[in-house]
């Protein structure tokens, strides 16, 4: 009796080569694989929640200050390197990887108020409140050396804020005036100033580079070029910038952080008008950093917390605090984009993860291609309520919590007062004030 | 008249020499006079006095004495007339200034031309930086963007380009690099002498001596020698199983032949590999005789299956059988070996001898058939003639017709391979002992002690009986057809046949079973009540307010007039039609489920314009097991990519140059990534929710 066996083709199911990956045949007709919609969104729901299980972002705490940080300044070439500057004039150099201090000098009398690290990695500038510019060498120096700057420079006033241009050796002071300084000379090669008293901060653009900025304590934020022999605008709003920073990677946009609790991002052609509104924090926002890849950025404030912003959005995406973090002064992206420092008042130095549920180290590819999916399934579902709620959930200190609860309720009652203003009032005599166009006051050619 | 007035101006200055001491008395005397006058009346100006070269000017410190020396215009241009040098052009120039009353206006304020300064200046920066924007945008929309942005190529580089990459920032770097720099480079061009020369003595005195060495040996070697090698070589491979492509590589290739060109080419080039070997090159007797010694030494070789051992591996399995037969050259080789060599195996030699016999019987068998043929031919025409047809000649007809087959079966056979023909000559023996006469019988007798058929091959014999029937039946037929009478047809009720109503027994007891099973319920009557159920209670309902006794007589058995009834029943709108109005059989709840509800989105989000948009992104599935391999890379692709440890520098300069270049350049970074999978739902999968969602954005933008 011939009995039939089935029996298939040895090439549809064998290897060739042992390093083939096995073939594993699969049938896509949707009727086999039903719900598809449904599956999915459990899968985004379970790993959202597994993301905020995940969401462990404090690293470390480098302490060794003896009074608050005021400036923090990230090495150009080297990742594992910081520097930091205190209120009491210590300037200390940190390893990260190990988390210690590897160098501490004492660069000034009274607050260090500014520092960044030269385009080369090899030196670093310091300016303080004893009227000084100091340049210093990065290398610690060898036994018997006395800790001695390479060069200084005594000026007339007191010396807010330095930042050094991408590629040349140029820098720029900010105090009475904005000054440009070639590092060979001992008196400044261009001041600019502009009717106004101080300034707080001035920022190189790091595209363009001849292009720089600065905030004065007249409410105003300042735009210069270095060729030029006068500035070229200036914007004043309702309150003070304290910092601005420069997106890395667009030419021409910048944030600043403000008094009035919010922070502000620019396009510098267009300066009668910010292109986005950043609220959040519930008290001022001392300074802002962006990340490398331009995308994103950090904020710095009074109320004790870390806010990470993307940069077209309205509200933050993430919000670091912890119980012992004081008002935060400084803040900083590192270079890789992974990670993010804040100095603060209480001496410390805290090292933070710039995604909160990212698993460091290297992954396996399949680990790798899991995770993308998931962020994937997150991004698609992200509209959907119970997801939205659950990825949105953070948890805040008491009373930041309730000032911005608090916060909420003041503008909701200045919103319904204007529109009752608005309603019994001539129509047309009182115009509606977009929420970008309300906090500038003035732009000045 | 020049020149007196030349003599004029001299004696002026002569007179300004002598009169100095004069003039500075009278200052002096003026002063005085001037001190006197206001000590008594009102202060006057005094307006300060030039009286060196100063660095700044200024309009107050010009002093205007003597009010009435001023010079005029018309006073120079007086004089002017009289100079014979100047041209008439310039005259009138001058003319027309006299007739002009305007005064130039007064320059603008510092803060006015710091004003213009800067909007110049900004108007300057903004065209500059707005070079940006095309860079910019692109990373916007990117599909993905991995950082660092400008990355080099990971492995080794060229000495020269690390050479030359090395940049001294400071004088010190400098002052250490250049003396390194120039020893590196004496160093590369002192190596690269030396691999010329080495290359330069190779070919001339190396090659000289090689080649000599190589001719004496050639001439020291006999041709013999020489032939000996090649009947060695081919000793070897008829040996050896090597090149005939039955060892593991070949097998390998035979599949891998299927899809690659190069394994196929490898396979043939094996085979003449084999062939060259095998060639006998006839040179001279001595040879000759030296290859039939040698031809008897080696002649044990060994059967071709014994390299086959794999292949018995599943005999049922069609695919694995069908191998070996797929390679014609190999079977072609065995052929060859069986027919060249003088086997010496008394086996086989018996097999041979075997074959010869059987070959001989065949040809005298044909011949005899032939012969038949022919007279068969001969008697069918003369029954053509006389339309006569007699049982005897219709069974003889069929018996001829069967024979030709037979014998064209037969002249097929020995064209094709021997292992086939084995078979068939034992088939046709067969049925020989049914048909044919006495002495076939004997030659199948003859054959009869053959080895048994392989089970494989499923006997022949009903086929071939099978094929003789229907002449039978043509040529009854045709003889039916003599008959000029219509047969009766008598019209029976079908019977099943016993086999057809077993067959037909299972299903209706199946269906019994089921019945049995389910006797109680009525399924279709219960689900067709509670359709009707659900649909009563969508409908709406009448409601009625009507109240007795309100506006008229009351008691009871008094109904409310017709007017209060109308007035008092409210009438719902009837609802729109169900969705299951027209399907029988299914059920569909238009009511809302609260419990679902709380995961469904409210509002349309942000960057959709309308619902299906959001709705078709939802739709889509990103995972593998609804979408191929590739497009699941494709969907899950991060926007940003960035890797741990790696500086991200800002923005270059080299960015914006690499934008002007044509945007082709560019697409590697931006979405790669061929189409999407091609079965199942690999197409639905390729536009993934992020490219649509930035062709939205991009439209908005548009607007």
């Amino acid at each position: 009796m011939k009995v039939k066996v089935l029996s298939r083709n040895p090439d549809d199911y064998v290897r060739e080569t042992k390093y083939d990956i096995q073939r594993v045949p699969r049938n896509y007709d949707p009727t086999l694989h039903p719900f598809e919609v449904c599956r999915e969104y459990t899968q985004a729901l379970n790993s959202t929640k597994l993301d905020r299980v995940f969401a462990k972002p404090f690293l470390a705490s480098l302490d060794g200050h003896r009074d608050g940080v005021n400036c923090m300044a990230k090495h150009t070439s080297s990742l594992s390197t910081l520097l930091s500057g205190s209120c009491d004039g210590e300037v200390k150099v940190w390893n990260l990887t190990k988390h210690e201090c590897v160098r501490t000098l004492q660069a000034h009398e009274g607050f260090v108020r500014g520092m960044v690290v030269r385009h080369c990695g090899t030196s670093f500038f310091t300016v303080g409140d004893d009227k000084t510019i100091k340049q210093w060498k990065m290398e610690a120096p060898g036994y018997g050396e006395e800790e001695e700057p390479l060069n200084t420079i005594l000026g007339k006033t007191v010396f807010t804020g330095l930042d050094h241009h991408q590629k040349d050796a140029v820098f720029a002071t900010c105090g009475q005036q904005v000054d440009i300084w070639d590092e060979q000379r001992s008196s400044p090669i261009r001041s600019f100033t502009w009717g106004v008293d101080s300034f707080s901060a001035v920022r190189f653009n790091p595209v363009e580079t001849e292009l720089l900025a600065s905030c004065a304590s007249d409410r105003s934020i300042v735009l210069y070029d270095m060729r030029e022999s006068a500035p070229l605008k200036k914007v004043i709003m309702t309150m003070r910038s304290n910092t601005l920073c420069w997106n890395p990677m667009e030419a021409y946009h910048f944030t600043c952080s403000n008094e009035d609790y919010n922070l502000y991002t620019y396009d510098m052609r267009y300066l009668d008008r910010p292109m986005t509104v950043h609220m959040d924090h519930v008290s001022a926002v001392l300074d802002v950093d962006y990340s490398p890849t331009g995308k994103e950025f950090v904020s710095a404030s009074f109320d004790k917390t870390v806010r990470i912003f993307p940069k077209e959005n309205g509200h933050s995406r993430e919000v670091y605090h912890t119980k012992r973090m004081q008002h935060v002064i400084c803040v900083k992206w590192s270079a890789d984009n992974k990670y993010i420092l804040s100095g603060s008042d209480e001496m410390n130095i805290r090292l933070w993860k710039a995604n909160a549920s990212e698993k460091l180290g290297v992954l396996a590819p399949r680990e790798k291609q899991a995770s993308n999916y998931s962020q994937k399934l997150k991004e698609k579902f992200q509209h959907h309520p119970q997801i939205r709620r659950i990825a949105r959930h953070r948890h805040l200190p008491k009373n930041i919590f309730h000032e911005s609860k608090e916060l909420r309720i003041m503008k909701e009652a200045r919103r319904r007062k204007e529109r009752n203003v608005r309603k019994h009032s001539k129509p047309g005599a009182v115009p509606v004030v977009s929420e970008k166009e309300k906090h500038v006051v003035t732009v000045v050619k | 008249e020049g020149e007196e007035e030349e003599e004029e101006v001299y004696d002026n200055d002569e007179n300004i020499t002598s009169e100095e001491e004069e003039e500075e008395d009278e200052r002096k005397h003026q002063k005085l006079l001037e001190a006197i006058s206001s000590l008594g009346a009102k202060r006057k100006k005094t307006l300060g006095e030039r009286s060196e070269a100063a660095v700044q000017m200024s309009e107050f410190t010009v002093t205007a004495e003597g009010e009435r020396d001023r010079v005029d215009l018309s006073d120079l241009i007086g004089s002017m007339e009289k100079t014979p040098g100047v041209t008439s052009r310039t005259k009138k120039q001058l003319k027309n200034l006299q007739k002009d009353n305007k005064t130039i206006e007064s320059p603008l304020s510092r803060q006015e031309t710091d004003r213009i300064q800067r909007d110049v200046a900004f108007q300057k920066a903004a065209t500059e930086v707005t070079k940006w924007k095309g860079v910019i945008k692109q990373n916007q929309r990117a599909e993905q963007l991995i950082f660092p942005l400008n990355r080099e190529p990971s492995g080794p580089k060229p000495i020269e380009r690390v050479v030359t990459s090395w940049k001294a920032h400071t004088p010190l770097e400098e002052e250490i690099l250049l003396p390194a720099l120039q020893k590196a480079r004496a160093l590369q061009s002192y190596y690269e002498a030396k691999a010329r020369r080495a290359r330069k003595i190779k070919s001339k005195a190396y090659h000289k001596v090689h080649n000599k060495a190589k001719r004496k040996e050639f001439l020291k070697r006999s041709m013999r020698l020489e032939l000996n090698k090649i009947e060695m070589a081919r000793m070897q491979e008829r040996m050896s199983l090597k090149h005939q492509n039955s060892g593991k590589w070949a097998k390998s290739k035979v599949i891998m032949g299927k899809y690659d060109l190069v394994a196929r080419k490898a396979m043939q080039q094996q085979l003449e590999v084999n062939k060259d070997l095998t060639q006998k090159i006839v040179t001279s007797l001595n040879a000759e005789e030296e290859e039939e010694e040698e031809e008897g030494g080696d002649a044990e070789v060994l059967p071709d299956f014994v390299n086959d051992a794999e292949q018995a591996v599943d005999p049922s399995n069609p695919w694995m059988r069908g191998k070996l037969s797929e390679d014609p050259t190999e079977k072609d080789m065995i052929v060859d070996l069986t027919a060249e060599e003088e086997v010496k195996e008394p086996e086989e030699e018996v097999l041979l001898r075997e074959f010869d016999e059987r070959r001989k019987q065949r040809q005298a068998q044909e011949a005899e058939a032939q012969i038949t043929v022919e007279e068969e031919d001969d008697d069918e025409e003369e029954e053509e003639e006389d339309k006569a047809a007699d049982e005897e000649e219709a069974e003889l007809s069929v018996f001829t017709s069967l024979f030709r087959e037979k014998a064209e079966a037969a002249a097929d056979v020995t064209d094709t391979s021997a292992q086939l023909e084995e078979g068939l000559t034992r088939i046709r023996t067969l049925e020989d002992v049914e048909l044919l006469s006495v002495p076939q019988e004997e030659a199948a007798a003859d054959e009869a002690p053959l080895p048994p058929p392989p089970a494989e091959n499923p006997p022949p014999v009903p086929q071939k009986r099978e094929a003789a029937k229907p002449k039978k039946r043509k040529r009854a037929i045709e003889l039916k057809e003599v008959l000029t009478k219509e047969p009766k047809v008598i019209q029976v009720p079908l019977a099943p046949t016993v086999e057809d109503a077993e067959d037909a027994d299972e299903p209706l007891d199946q269906r019994g079973l089921i019945k049995e099973a389910f006797a109680g319920d009525d399924v279709v009557a219960d689900f067709l009540k509670d359709k009707r159920k659900q649909e009563d209670a969508g409908k709406p309902k009448v409601v009625d307010l009507t109240l007795p006794g309100w506006g008229e007589w009351g008691g009871t058995g008094l109904k409310p007039s017709r007017s209060k009834r109308r007035r008092f029943r409210t009438k719902a709108v009837p609802p729109p039609p169900r969705k299951d109005q027209r399907l029988p059989s299914v059920i569909i709840s238009e009511n809302r489920n609260s419990a679902v509800r709380l995961h469904q989105v409210n509002s349309l989000p942000f960057p959709f314009q309308n619902h299906s948009q959001f709705e078709s992104t939802i739709r889509s599935p990103l995972g593998r097991t609804w979408n191929t391999e590739r497009t699941v890379k494709k969907n899950i692709k991060p926007k940003v990519v960035t890797q741990m440890g790696a500086i991200i520098e800002p923005m270059a300069r080299e960015e914006l140059l690499k934008d002007k270049r044509p945007a082709a350049g560019r697409g590697g970074r931006g979405g790669r990534g061929g189409r999407g999978g091609r079965g199942g739902r690999g197409g639905r999968g390729g536009r993934g929710v992020d490219s649509q969602r930035r062709h939205i954005r991009d439209k908005r933008a548009e607007k």
